[in-house]
């Protein structure tokens, strides 16, 4: 019986020739990721079991670790600031050298570093100290999130168990529409599966509609199988994605492709052309609607930034609408890395932000989980490109997020009203 | 970790769905360095109003519940953000037991790493344990919830089981082969 990506993957970093799902495998790290919150988490981790004798004072292998700076940066108070000196000193007690600190050069959102640094290759089994890692799916690896007990553990071993999750297949059929981004896909893949609907599972996600997509339109599928309860997402490697992992200098990997005859849970199949630009309502990504059906929802901002909204060509996407209009209300725009941030501004898209009246601000998890930089109050309104719309997520428990994709959140912040890039006059 | 082997209490019925970790303990104490004292911070924005006073309506502020070590709660607790702090804010709270229909992927294994049971019912036994409101045990060595009236099985696997049992972690399940390590790490050739 053939086996699918994943399970390649983890039969080759566990030395099994053969797995099927369920079993249960003991498996190599290739890569492992810690930020400014599950950072100081594992510090509290090791430093828990330094009271209990264990000696600590090597890492498996720290130049396969590499560490962010995102949640609460540009420091929100003098606790954050203290987390990063934290941090600092950890990496340099366990000579981490990638530690991409903020105000060095390249910094920004852990998963877009994964990406945008080639900090993952395609067929590496990597672990993140955040929910979102499956993020790097994306580059044809398998990426999962782990709590900060297991991070220690892969810090300390460098190894993990995982039980093999099966695997659904969403396939998607024709090229997008102009007007339709891959946010609007996953949103209705979510609302079609429920929040919970791929719980220790994996999504792949494949067809010729996936194969048109960028590199960092597929980024933002597999950021949100997060959001369906899934334990990785994950897409074959192609030639696009060689491309784009080439121009940032990694050329050296052993790709994993699943067998013809691999085995898939279930095949969820769509029609591109069918798809509309689609809205999460408060207060789950499961919630949808058609853009459409929401254009009476008044807002009082528009948020675009997070690892899911603010990549290169998600900021080119808002440039297009914004482009020789104003925002009718208050819209931030923070790039997901500094590489990114100067590819926004080589291409003169800041100014047409700034020209439409936006802020521009840096990269940073900021208001999306609600830390701090523009954070909601109570009743606020916000439509955002980010990935979670809980109560409280973005500030107070009783503000209202509606999830989108950057096109959607654009036209919103045009007129002020949820609105489909197809209604803009 | 403190091993787990029986607990009798009166359980915590918190009716809701998709508890997200930012719920259980929200983003602003994420900053805390320390794996203690976030029990005070548990389910921050529905026990307090303004961050002071207690909410009435909420069902951790009834003196009734005080002294309880078993929440039950509805599908997907536990969703959201992977912090770990959520699993450490119950433990320090006081519960050990968590009882629900399904559980966020993360937070699952994190309540096992802190000597919390997070116990999958199907939603029929949820429903019935609803509806009860003595005391009841739960047993982890005979896999077992029982009532005033009625006993429910629960499936756990075999070396979580184990590991609860003898309150080992998998960092201490590790050490425990820790010479046999030291051993091969020295029998390897210096690369």
């Amino acid at each position: 019986m053939g086996m699918n990506i994943t399970e390649k993957i983890l039969a080759r970093a566990s030395g099994k020739t053969s797995l099927t799902t369920d079993d249960v495998v003991f498996v190599n790290v290739d890569k492992v990721m810690i930020h400014d919150v599950s950072g100081p988490g594992v510090i509290a981790v090791f430093e828990k079991l330094k009271k209990q004798g264990m000696k600590i004072d090597k890492l498996w292998d720290p130049s396969k670790v590499w560490v962010a700076e995102d949640h609460f940066v540009p420091s929100a108070d003098k606790i954050s600031a203290q987390n990063i000196v934290l941090l600092t000193n950890f990496t340099k007690e366990f000579g981490i050298s990638k530690h991409f600190k903020y105000g060095m050069g390249q910094y920004g959102i852990c998963h877009t570093l994964s990406h945008e640094e080639a900090m993952v290759l395609p067929g590496e089994v990597y672990v993140g100290g955040d929910s979102h890692t499956n993020t790097t799916g994306a580059l044809g690896a398998f990426a999962a999130g782990l709590g900060h007990t297991d991070v220690a553990y892969v810090l300390l071993n460098g190894k993990i168990w995982f039980k093999i999750p099966p695997t659904i297949y969403f396939k998607l059929n024709g090229k997008l529409p102009n007007h339709v981004m891959a946010k609007d896909f996953i949103l209705k893949i979510i609302g079609d599966i429920g929040n919970d609907g791929a719980a220790y599972k994996t999504m792949q996600f494949g067809g010729s509609g996936v194969s048109e997509m960028s590199i960092e339109e597929r980024l933002t599928l597999t950021n949100m199988t997060t959001e369906a309860g899934a334990k990785s997402g994950i897409i074959e490697p192609d030639q696009k994605l060689r491309d784009y992992l080439s121009a940032r200098g990694a050329t050296k990997y052993n790709e994993v492709h699943g067998d013809q005859d691999a085995q898939y849970e279930k095949l969820y199949e769509y029609e591109a052309s069918e798809l509309e630009p689609t809205v999460a309502k408060p207060f789950s990504p499961e919630n949808i609607s058609v853009a459409r059906d929401l254009s009476s929802i008044e807002l009082d901002k528009a948020y675009i930034g997070s690892c899911t909204g603010a990549k290169l060509e998600d900021l080119r996407a808002v440039a297009k609408i914004l482009k020789g209009r104003h925002v009718k209300i208050r819209t931030e725009i923070l790039p997901a890395a500094i590489s990114i941030f100067k590819k926004a501004m080589d291409e003169g898209l800041l100014k047409i932000f700034m020209d439409a009246g936006v802020m521009v601000g840096p990269p940073t998890c900021g208001a999306c989980c609600g830390a701090h930089m523009g954070v909601l109050a109570k009743d606020e309104v916000c439509i955002s490109t980010t990935n979670r719309n809980f109560p409280g997520r973005m500030g107070h428990l009783e503000s209202k997020t509606y999830l989108a994709s950057p096109l959607v959140a654009a036209a919103s912040a045009v007129t002020g009203k949820i609105t489909d890039p197809r209604d803009l006059k | 970790m403190e091993s787990f082997k029986k607990i009798k209490s009166i359980v915590t019925p918190l009716d809701k769905v998709n508890v997200d970790t930012d719920q259980i303990i929200p983003k602003q104490f994420l900053k805390l360095v320390q794996k203690t004292g976030f029990g005070q911070y548990l389910f921050y924005d529905w026990r307090f109003e303004n961050g002071t006073k207690p909410r009435e309506d909420f069902v951790l502020n009834s003196s009734k519940y005080y002294d309880s070590k078993i929440l039950l709660t509805r599908d997907n607790f536990g969703c959201g953000s992977s912090r770990e702090h959520a699993a450490w804010a119950l433990l320090d709270y006081g519960f050990r037991v968590v009882i629900a229909p399904s559980f966020a992927d993360i937070f699952y294994n994190n309540c096992f790493k802190n000597g919390i049971l997070p116990i999958m019912l199907d939603s029929q036994s949820v429903e019935k344990l609803f509806n009860n409101s003595s005391e009841i045990e739960v047993d982890l060595l005979h896999q077992t919830i029982t009532t005033d009236d009625i006993v429910i099985p629960f499936e756990i696997e075999s070396h979580r089981k184990k590991t609860l049992l003898e309150g080992l972690d998998d960092i201490a399940v590790t050490l425990q082969y820790e010479d046999k390590i030291t051993m091969y790490e020295k029998s390897k050739p210096k690369l």
